[in-house]
């Protein structure tokens, strides 16, 4: 029992008692809390396999930015409240559970018969990588080697998200007037919606 | 030898063929597509038609191609001593098959339009375009004021080349393309007046009864390419006559084309359609359904010949020797109480039909073919003869409304007593010939039973023919008093006066000389005996009485004050009146049809219309695409709207496809 | 540094992507769905991580950089919509947007 195991081992707990606890959290704002708290035990798991570079964008990219902008528009839209959990499709648990529960199993024994098949070279790759030329360094030259063209393409992806966002949330002069068909009287005229 | 060989140009059969059959086909179209266009011009102070001409110059042109083509073959038979010096030398014999183009080709079966040209459909093109020619002639008469008039002619072009066709198919295919051709302008032509009702039952009528035998016939060929691998004639009877196909096979193959025959030959038990086509235009009626069209069974019969021959101990020969022994007869007996003009004649032609084929059965098949042609000369000739009756009496054909018409219709007259001496079988006219062939041959073989039967028919013949002749054209005047019989205009006398001198002469053809037709068509038909000496003489004799006593029998019937009161005191209910009554009443065979066939056909239709189709098959698919509608009604609730729904849907499918990586099934496998 | 066999982290990835389908089926407020794709995200991401480990080299590391990209951009377009569909309707339930159907 090392040290590393008992970190694990924690890790291993707060993970997926956070995850849990988002499942049955009744305030959207818990929700997002718990899966700070989850992310940052994935973190450490990243740590503890010698991704360094890795586990820091984890904490400052999912647990900041991108938590924040989840609490952002939570506030935003005012539903700090406690949702309802009460199921309205029938079938619709049992099924959830029923086929997580198959899938987790599958998924596990995938793991374990895999890894027989696939081999495991140990740690010491990564380790020597670490130590020379360091993890940022190496991570670096992979990325802006192999992965330049993927890399290049993130960034038109970053942009069409950034103009697709721009368009949907464009306010319209007269959104006040725009309703949905099933609200206006029957004959009425439906406006065309921009957008 | 060598200078008559020189003196022969070089035969072009292609051009020749060409001539004879396309060039009637090109008139057809061309009369159909601007025929209405064509003017009139005035011989005479007549007016005559150009369509008409224009079909008159085309069979012409036929006629004279056709005369070329037999030149031609006469002389490199006599160049080669194919014939002549007292027999035929089938040996040296000439024939020639023309290649237009390859038809069709399927594995190794291969079907060519090939035509071929021999003694055997020479002679009959020379009959079909000649007894053609004198018929449009007749028609330009006889038609004039009819409004479809260019239509007549482009049918009676599109009759000329289909029958050609026929005539000189070297494959049977292409034998049957004309079959079906001269079927459909028959239809055409019986249907020519077709706003009258009973025109148009009586075209369904021939059509669907030629049906029945043309599908016989089609089966017969497929029978044939079975055992034979090939269409050409020539191969087929090569194989039939070498022994390559079975006995047993040869049977059924012969008594299924002898079914196409029966069809279009108006035999025994499809011969109905033949008197209903007397609805048609006369002349139409005399060049189809007497002189030509309706012999195309006999020579399909002739030309099959060694099919027949090699049948299971001759029992396809012996089916058609009774078939057409039993028509002959049973026509004639109808023929003898009927009041209509072309009724008789329709009748009669059944019944000659049906000595054609009692002479094929013989195997006396070059007598079927003389008998063919001279029949082809006289009925043509009574046919236009009683349309040239109708004609001055203003399409009257109840010949209990006629007589006399001899003194106002000389011409007319005097040639129909060519035709009605001629088909009576009265020395030296054309009939007495071919006719007496046939029976001496049925004597000479032994079948006495035949013999007499078309002996006894012969009596019939020439008793009806005279009570035909006697009531139109002898005695009183009994027309309605404001009709004014006049005679034919030259159109129609002309023909009707070549016609008359070929009855008279037509026997001649088969005359004890070298080149006599026997002989002629020896290479193709074969030979068949005939009686010599004495007995010939007697058999002639007999018959010769035979027909004396029809005519006098009829004569003392329709012209004597005694024959008249006789006629009148006739028993009612007396064995005889019986039979005047059923024959009157064409022993109801229509009827029986009607009740057979027709009335059970239709309901049958009727139960396939309204309960298989309406119910069953309809009910087959519209309960698949209600069977379709309920699924998608079920099916459609997967689409609920519901995105949670679609995800469980999408865990589901990852569930199944890891299951299948677990398990190895599928593709993933 | 390897005391921990993979096949450890490999099942935890595993547990927290059921959960978080799971949790993304049975929860209807559509910000919490999403908070859900992330999770599912985050144990891939542990996954390639794991994978780079096994394999000793950095492709896994990586790959966990364009997963980061990838949903960055999805959270801000879906958020965005989400944000739409509230405008309009004033929920952010996603059992209320089920006119797309039959």
């Amino acid at each position: 029992m090392t040290l590393e195991m008992v970190v694990f081992g924690v890790t291993f707990v707060v993970a997926l008692g956070s995850s849990l606890a988002m499942v049955f959290a009744r305030n959207a704002v818990h929700a997002a809390l718990f899966l700070v708290i989850a992310q940052v035990a994935l973190a450490v798991t990243f740590l503890l396999q010698g991704a360094y570079f890795v586990a820091a964008l984890q904490i400052i990219v999912y647990a900041g930015a991108i938590m924040v902008l989840f609490l952002f528009v939570i506030m935003l839209l005012g539903v700090d409240k406690r949702d309802a959990l009460i199921e309205p499709l029938p079938a619709q648990r049992p099924l959830a559970v029923g086929l997580g529960a198959l899938l987790a199993a599958e998924v596990i024994y995938i793991v374990f018969k895999g890894i027989d098949l696939v081999g495991d070279a140990g740690g010491e790759a990564i380790t020597a990588l670490n130590r020379d030329p360091g993890n940022v360094l190496a991570v670096a030259r992979v990325l802006f080697s192999r992965y330049l063209l993927p890399f290049e393409a993130t960034s038109i992806l970053l942009v069409v998200a950034v103009v697709g966002v721009m368009v949907l949330t464009r306010r319209i002069s007269d959104v006040a007037d725009l309703q949905t068909p099933e609200d206006l009287p029957a004959g009425a005229p439906v406006k065309e919606i921009a957008v | 030898m060598d200078l008559s060989a020189s003196l022969i140009p070089g035969p072009d059969y292609m051009g020749l063929t060409a001539t004879i059959i396309l060039w009637p086909l090109g008139t057809a179209l061309f009369l159909l597509l601007f025929g209405k266009r064509l003017s009139t011009f005035k011989v005479g102070g007549r007016e005559i038609p150009w369509a008409g001409v224009i079909a008159v110059l085309t069979l012409l042109r036929s006629f004279v191609a056709a005369v070329a083509m037999f030149v031609d073959i006469v002389g490199v038979e006599l160049a080669e001593g194919a014939v002549g010096h007292g027999g035929a030398n089938v040996e040296n014999a000439r024939t020639f098959t023309v290649h237009m183009f390859d038809w069709m080709q399927v594995g190794g079966f291969a079907v060519g339009a090939d035509f071929l040209i021999d003694q055997l459909s020479v002679v009959l093109a020379l009959v079909v375009t000649g007894v053609g020619t004198l018929i449009a002639l007749y028609s330009i008469g006889y038609m004039h004021h009819d409004p479809r008039f260019h239509r007549y002619f482009a049918y009676l072009s599109l009759f000329a080349s289909a029958m050609l066709m026929l005539i000189f198919g070297d494959n049977l295919l292409v034998t049957f393309v004309g079959w079906e051709g001269v079927g459909l302008c028959s239809y055409l032509l019986i249907g020519f007046w077709f706003e009258r009702p009973a025109a148009a039952t009586a075209a369904k009528k021939a059509f669907i009864v030629n049906r029945i035998g043309d599908f016989s016939f089609l089966l017969g060929m497929f029978l044939l390419v079975a055992a034979v691998g090939s269409l050409k004639i020539e191969d087929i009877n090569a194989a039939a006559s070498g022994g390559q196909i079975s006995g047993g096979i040869a049977t059924i193959a012969a008594l299924l084309l002898f079914g196409g025959a029966v069809g279009k030959s108006a035999q025994i038990p499809l011969y109905v359609w033949l008197p209903d086509a007397m609805e048609g235009p006369t002349p139409a009626s005399a060049l189809i359904h007497a002189a030509t069209m309706v012999t195309a069974g006999v020579y399909m019969v002739a030309r099959m010949g060694p099919v027949f021959l090699a049948s299971e101990g001759d029992l396809a020969l012996t089916v058609v020797a009774w078939v057409g022994a039993l028509t002959a007869l049973w026509a004639a007996l109808i023929a003898c109480t009927e009041y209509d003009i072309k009724r008789v004649l329709a009748y009669s032609t059944v019944s000659q039909l049906g000595y054609m084929f009692l002479a094929n059965g013989l195997g006396a098949f070059s007598g079927g073919i003389f008998h063919l042609i001279t029949h082809a000369f006289f009925k043509a000739l009574m046919f236009m003869g009683a349309g040239s009756v109708m004609h001055a009496l203003a399409n009257e054909t109840d010949m209990r409304k006629m007589g006399g018409l001899r003194k106002v219709m000389p011409i007319t007259g005097a040639t129909f007593l060519l035709g009605w001496l001629a088909i009576s079988g009265i020395v030296p006219f054309a009939g007495f010939w071919s006719k007496d062939a046939i029976l001496a041959a049925a004597w000479e073989q032994g079948e006495y039973a035949l013999w007499g039967i078309g002996l006894f028919t012969a009596l019939l013949t020439a008793y009806y023919m005279s009570r035909l002749y006697l009531r139109v054209f002898e005695g009183p005047l009994k027309h309605d008093p404001d009709v004014h019989p006049h005679e034919s205009p030259w159109t129609m006398w002309v023909p009707l006066a070549v016609l008359g001198g070929l009855s008279v002469v037509g026997g001649a053809i088969n005359l004890p000389w070298d080149l006599r037709l026997e002989h002629f068509l020896t290479p193709v038909l074969g030979e068949f005996e005939v009686p010599h000496g004495a007995t010939a003489w007697i058999l002639a004799g007999v018959a010769l009485c035979v027909a004396v006593s029809g005519i006098a029998l009829a004569r003392f019937l329709f012209l004597t004050q005694r024959g008249a009161e006789l006629r009148a005191r006739l028993v009612t209910g007396s064995w005889l009146d019986k039979l005047l009554t059923a024959s009157r009443n064409k022993f109801k065979v229509d009827e029986v049809y009607e009740a057979t066939i027709q009335r059970p056909g239709h309901r049958f239709a009727m139960f396939s219309a309204y309960k298989v189709d309406a119910k069953g098959i309809d009910g087959v698919v519209n309960g698949a695409g209600a069977l379709v509608a309920w699924l998608s009604d079920g099916v459609r609730r997967l689409q609920s709207g519901y995105v949670r729904n679609y995800a469980a849907l999408f865990l589901l499918g990852v569930v199944v496809l890891l299951s299948a990586l677990i398990l190895r099934v599928g593709p993933l496998g | 540094m390897s005391e921990v066999p993979p096949g450890f982290y490999l099942a935890l990835a595993g547990l927290m992507f059921t959960i978080g389908a799971v949790g993304a089926l049975v929860r209807r407020n559509a910000i919490v769905i999403f908070m859900f794709v992330e999770l599912m995200l985050n144990a891939v991401n542990l996954a390639f991580v794991t994978f780079a480990r096994m394999r000793g080299n950095l492709d896994g590391q990586v790959l966990v950089f364009f997963v980061l990209v990838v949903a960055a951009a999805e959270v801000v377009v879906g958020l965005a919509i989400i944000v739409s569909i509230f405008r309009r309707r004033a929920s952010a339930d996603v059992d209320d947007v089920n006119l797309l159907k039959w």
